[in-house]
């Protein structure tokens, strides 16, 4: 089909816009190559004669009379084994392969294809000659890390039989099966796919989320929890840490498959990324957490075209995973500066300006793209259900939400982690408010939770959030009246919630045993925090003063309770709780005396 | 490639300027100009100004003036395409060396001979091939070594308000720094954009009289240079550092002052172009603009050198929120924050602790790089520190009396604080050692069970509770 197409010549260049004439034939987002130095390029505007180019690498020197060569593709990503502990950029050109071959730093026209062409993977087929298969089924599989079984898949829109299979040890290129369709073409599969990015993968049918996917964190677990398939936004200022949440959930988050796209941010964080991901481990398999992982890191000063394709690049690979049935946890880290790289190309192309410069198509781009997580039923006979999770951080400029990426994104996530940058200064971290936030999921994670962890969770948080509520009531009268015109009552509502505050949803993401939580610590840590408050709740109500109940040296074990290591949780807590009750008890003799 | 295509186009000159617009030229009747290059505008009178090619199209490019347009006659002046991108001569020799914004010397002293020619726009790192930045750099001072520790290869802006003292801070750190590791090379380059004579003095005669000048390099515009040539002073800069750190092995501290002028002169030429603008008028593009500047910090694996930045921009109306501060903020590994109040009360320097951070901390403190007790102390200083603050708002509100025992000795801590750990001279140059003791001096004010945040083994053996309550 590209012999209908025409090579073109170049009028106009503008930052990241190429403008070329004579390109008849090529259609919208066709990639093309730019200029004498063959840059990257994806056609975004088609008026008359005249196709608007950007252009994924720096332009400097390109000049008008130069050709652009049509490619006849659109932006596709490479899907297939290898994908797993590599680094993109926003492209999908691997960074460690680049690095090898054109040094330290990224030069213009630098290519790698993403997926290793000399690698052998063993490919195990799991359906013989003869059978009928539909887009879709799992026609083998292949070894691809410690912790993934990776799935060749019959690529959508193919059906037919299968004519020829083979196990054994092939490079991604080369042929592991043949399909017979229904009008007798014979079509050959490698393990190789490639899918254009901006459409998003075909599935069977999607079903509302069904429970939680877990992070280790407690204030998004016990309060906030996403869902497996849902969506959550991260929007806070500078410092607050978002980046640290979202290295936290990539680290910790219970999906089988974790894809981290940095999208715009600090190329020193990514880094951080690369070389801590590999010493952690997974805490359910104990092996590198980078064995399931991939990264896309298109750093701040790289192209910003590559960046508006990086978010693309990584849902694309994220559902990929997914029609495999694995569940997908993305993080798109930050979703901000994609919207401003529309806004950079939306500019350069005089369109329209809608809110702040941003293009009118600002919401449509967002929710398009979040509406590609969910829970769904794959392609493929065998029904198999997995997901993907998106969360996107936002970065609103000023901090003030109701800048346009962060609103048009609060229309279409289920979750919004809303970060506060006077916790970031107290340095309570994660610095989640615990006011702002909502979770629209509760009502499916909570039967969840009662049911699978702990039989009293969703009443535990339900106090813990009636007493957060309450103390922040209180602390504005307390500004007004002073400490002591409270009741014990009162009194004994603002220690409990700090305790809740300091002791529960503190949590330090850089301590070894704090920086994961399991589920059953979740609920034996706030089930114990509760306990002292309602233990001191009863015998106030009995008549006692709240004064000897203060500043028990028994607090302190309270809020070193975070550190009880997850292998003796039972034995330890059972201590601490009896360790309580005497307490309170010996404080309650006091009192009478 | 490209270069021989063009340089054919390029050997001619053009009597063809079209508009002057503000700093644009707008020059028709061309052929096959290159996005980005150079161009040399010759006036009758023999001098010559340099352009860079912002836009280029079949027939006309648009060239942005570094030397500003004034006295530009469209009859009468020339244009010549030079087909490449601005460059700098670089050579070991620009140590101890001042510059302007176009790279040319102004000190008077002996020409130099490059070794080699560069394009000063950079190429991005690779994320892959980066060093992560875990050495710490001690500046000897207290706000920024124990609570917001600077590592190589970092990035941490000053963000400042007019009037404030940021240039002898600046002038402070580039005394001071040191690395706890000796016989390193360290050297300074220093970037002015559109500051006052009074200022540059400052610190070219600070530089001299400490003989810092002599591991410098400095590259100054004034404020009645062309606003133009701000534009690339910091990408000047940037590629000679870069020069010194990862082709001879140097540790390059790169000050770059004043960011929001820097911005400001892109603004200008962003309204000429008549583009669609974001806020308060500055162009959609001036994070991606900000991220070249300021990614150059860093560090190579297998090469020696480093790069570390401190960008100092003042916020208009000490306005966080203002586009400049905001969006170096998102880039930058953190921020050091002066605060009014601080100044008009006297404390030097004026640092406003609670909203500044260094992102980079964890990584560069603990055992074997300053202390192992470093990370518990910074953080029980905080914490300690936002307690104590909000005790002193409520005692304004209700008086001391209302305060709980707890709370007083927490405004106690803060005060103490304020005018002894924040507080220290202009040539006052503490070891880490002794500012992590003194953290712990103040620290004794609290009682034993609120160090929560120190691991119990580092309270055992430093804490010592306070005797003059």
């Amino acid at each position: 089909m590209a012999s209908e197409r025409s090579n073109g010549t170049i009028i106009k260049v503008s930052g990241p816009l190429v403008v070329a004439r004579g390109l008849s034939g090529s259609r919208m987002f066709e990639m093309v190559k730019v200029g004498v130095l063959g840059l990257f390029g994806e056609i975004i505007e088609i008026r008359g004669d005249q196709y608007s180019i950007q252009v994924y690498e720096e332009t400097e020197d390109i000049a008008p009379g130069q050709p652009v060569v049509p490619t006849g593709v659109p932006l596709s990503a490479e899907l297939g084994p290898g994908l797993l502990k590599s680094i993109y950029d926003g492209v999908q050109r691997p960074l460690d392969k680049l690095m090898a071959t054109y040094g330290e730093f990224i030069v213009r026209g630098a290519e790698s294809p993403a997926l290793d062409r000399e690698k052998k993977w063993d490919f195990t087929p799991v359906v013989a000659v003869g059978t009928e298969v539909e887009a879709g089924d799992i026609l083998g599989t292949v070894p691809e890390t410690a912790l993934i079984t990776h799935k060749v898949l019959l690529p959508p829109g193919l059906a037919g039989k299968v004519t020829e299979i083979k196990a054994g040890s092939f490079t991604v290129e080369e042929k592991v099966a043949v399909i017979k369709d229904a009008q007798g073409v014979s079509h050959t599969i490698t393990m190789l796919q490639k899918w254009p990015v901006r459409i998003p993968r075909p599935i069977n049918h999607k079903l509302p989320p069904v429970k939680p996917l877990l992070t280790g964190q407690r204030i998004i677990d016990t309060l906030f929890p996403v869902a497996k398939g849902g969506t959550a936004c991260v929007p806070g200022p500078f410092g607050s840490g978002k980046t640290v949440v979202q290295h936290q959930l990539a680290k910790w988050a219970d999906a089988d498959i974790v894809i981290f796209i940095g999208c715009g941010e600090r190329g020193n964080e990514m880094t951080d990324v690369l070389l801590e991901f590999p010493e952690l481990t997974d805490p359910k398999s104990g092996r590198p957490i980078m064995e399931r992982t991939v990264l896309v890191a298109n750093t701040s000063n790289m192209p910003v075209a590559a960046r508006e394709a990086s978010v693309f690049t990584g849902i694309t690979m994220a559902e990929y995973y997914r029609d495999q049935g694995f569940s997908v946890a993305l993080m798109a880290d930050s979703t901000s500066r994609w919207a401003e790289a529309m806004r950079e190309m939306s500019g350069r192309l005089e369109e329209m300006p809608g809110d702040e410069g941003y293009p009118a198509y600002l919401a449509s781009r967002l929710a398009a793209f979040y509406e590609r997580a969910g829970l769904v039923i794959a392609l493929g006979k065998d029904g198999r259900e997995s997901s993907v999770t998106i969360i996107g951080a936002v970065s609103p400029a000023g901090g003030d939400l109701s800048e346009p990426v962060t609103q048009s994104t609060l229309r279409v996530t289920k979750v919004f982690w809303g970060l506060d940058d006077q916790l970031a200064f107290q340095r309570h971290f994660p610095a989640i408010n615990w006011l702002s936030s909502y979770s629209l999921y509760l009502d499916v994670t909570d039967p969840w939770y009662d049911a699978e962890v702990h039989a009293t969770w969703s009443k535990n948080r339900r106090q813990a959030m009636i007493l957060l509520k309450k103390e922040a009531d209180l602390q504005e009268l307390v500004r007004l009246v002073g400490l002591d015109s409270l009741g014990s009552a009162d009194r004994l509502i603002l220690e409990s919630a700090r305790l809740i505050r300091e002791d529960y949803l503190n949590q330090s993401a850089f301590d070894d045993v704090d920086t994961f939580s399991s589920l059953r610590k979740q609920a034996l840590m706030l089930e114990t925090i509760l306990a002292f408050h309602q233990g001191i709740e009863k015998r106030l109500a009995g008549g006692l003063d709240l004064a000897p109940f203060l500043n028990l040296p028994v607090t302190e074990d309270i809020s070193r309770a975070k550190l009880i290591p997850e292998k003796d949780l039972d034995s330890r807590f059972a201590d601490l709780r009896k360790k309580i009750e005497d307490a309170l008890e010996a404080a309650a003799r006091n009192a009478n005396k | 490639m490209s270069t021989a295509a063009t340089s054919q186009a390029a050997a001619k000159e053009f009597r063809t300027i079209r508009n002057i617009v503000g700093p644009l030229v707008f020059v028709g009747g061309v052929k096959g100009i290159g996005y980005g290059e150079i161009a040399e505008i010759l006036l009758p009178d023999g001098s010559i100004r340099r352009g860079k090619v912002l836009e280029t199209q079949e027939d006309r490019a648009l060239i942005q003036v570094f030397e500003g347009t004034s006295n530009l006659d469209p009859g009468s002046a020339r244009v010549r395409f030079t087909a490449k991108g601005q460059e700098i001569g670089l050579s070991p020799d620009m140590v101890g060396r001042v510059f302007d914004g176009f790279g040319r010397l102004t000190d008077g002293g002996p020409a130099i001979i490059p070794e080699k020619y560069t394009n000063i726009n950079g190429v991005p790192m690779n994320p892959y091939a980066r060093n992560f930045p875990n050495e710490f750099i001690q500046t000897g001072i207290s706000t920024i070594d124990v609570l917001n520790p600077l590592v190589r290869g970092q990035k941490l802006p000053v963000f400042s308000g007019s009037g404030m003292p940021h240039n002898r801070m600046a002038a402070q750190i580039a005394r001071q720094a040191t690395v706890k590791k000796s016989g390193e090379k360290f050297g300074v380059v220093f970037a002015a954009m559109g500051i006052t004579f009074e200022e540059s003095n400052f610190f070219i005669e600070d530089f001299r009289r400490t003989g810092a000048l002599e591991r410098s390099v400095m590259f100054i515009n004034l404020a009645n240079d062309p606003a133009i040539e701000r534009i690339s002073i910091p990408r000047l800069a940037l590629t000679t550092a870069e020069y010194l750190a990862y082709e001879l092995g140097m540790h390059i501290l790169v000050i770059l002052t004043d960011l929001t002028n820097y911005c400001e002169a892109l603004r200008e030429i962003s309204a000429a172009r008549k583009e669609v603008p974001s806020r308060r008028g500055y162009p959609g593009y001036l994070y991606t603009d900000l991220a070249t500047i300021y990614e150059r910090a860093g560090r190579l694996k297998g090469k020696d050198g480093s790069i570390t930045q401190i960008p100092i921009l003042t916020m208009p109306e000490d306005d966080k929120t203002h586009p400049v501060p905001d969006l170096t903020g998102y880039i930058t590994e953190g921020q050091i924050i002066l605060g009014r109040s601080f100044h008009a009360e006297g404390i030097y320097p004026p640092v406003d602790v609670l909203p500044s951070l260094s992102r980079l901390k964890d990584k560069g403190i603990g055992k074997g790089k300053t202390r192992p007790d470093h990370a518990g102390v910074m953080n029980q200083l905080y914490a300690a520190y936002a307690r104590g603050k909000n005790a002193q708002e409520l005692a304004v509100v209700l008086g001391e009396s209302a305060l709980s025992p707890l709370d007083l000795r927490y405004m106690e801590f803060s005060k103490r604080f304020e005018a002894q750990f924040i507080t220290q001279g202009e040539n006052e140059n503490r070891e880490i050692e002794a500012n992590l003791d003194l953290g712990w001096r103040l620290l004794g004010v609290l009682p034993r069970a609120e160090l929560k945040r120190i691991r119990p083994e580092f309270v055992e053996q430093y804490y010592v509770e306070a005797t003059d309550l």
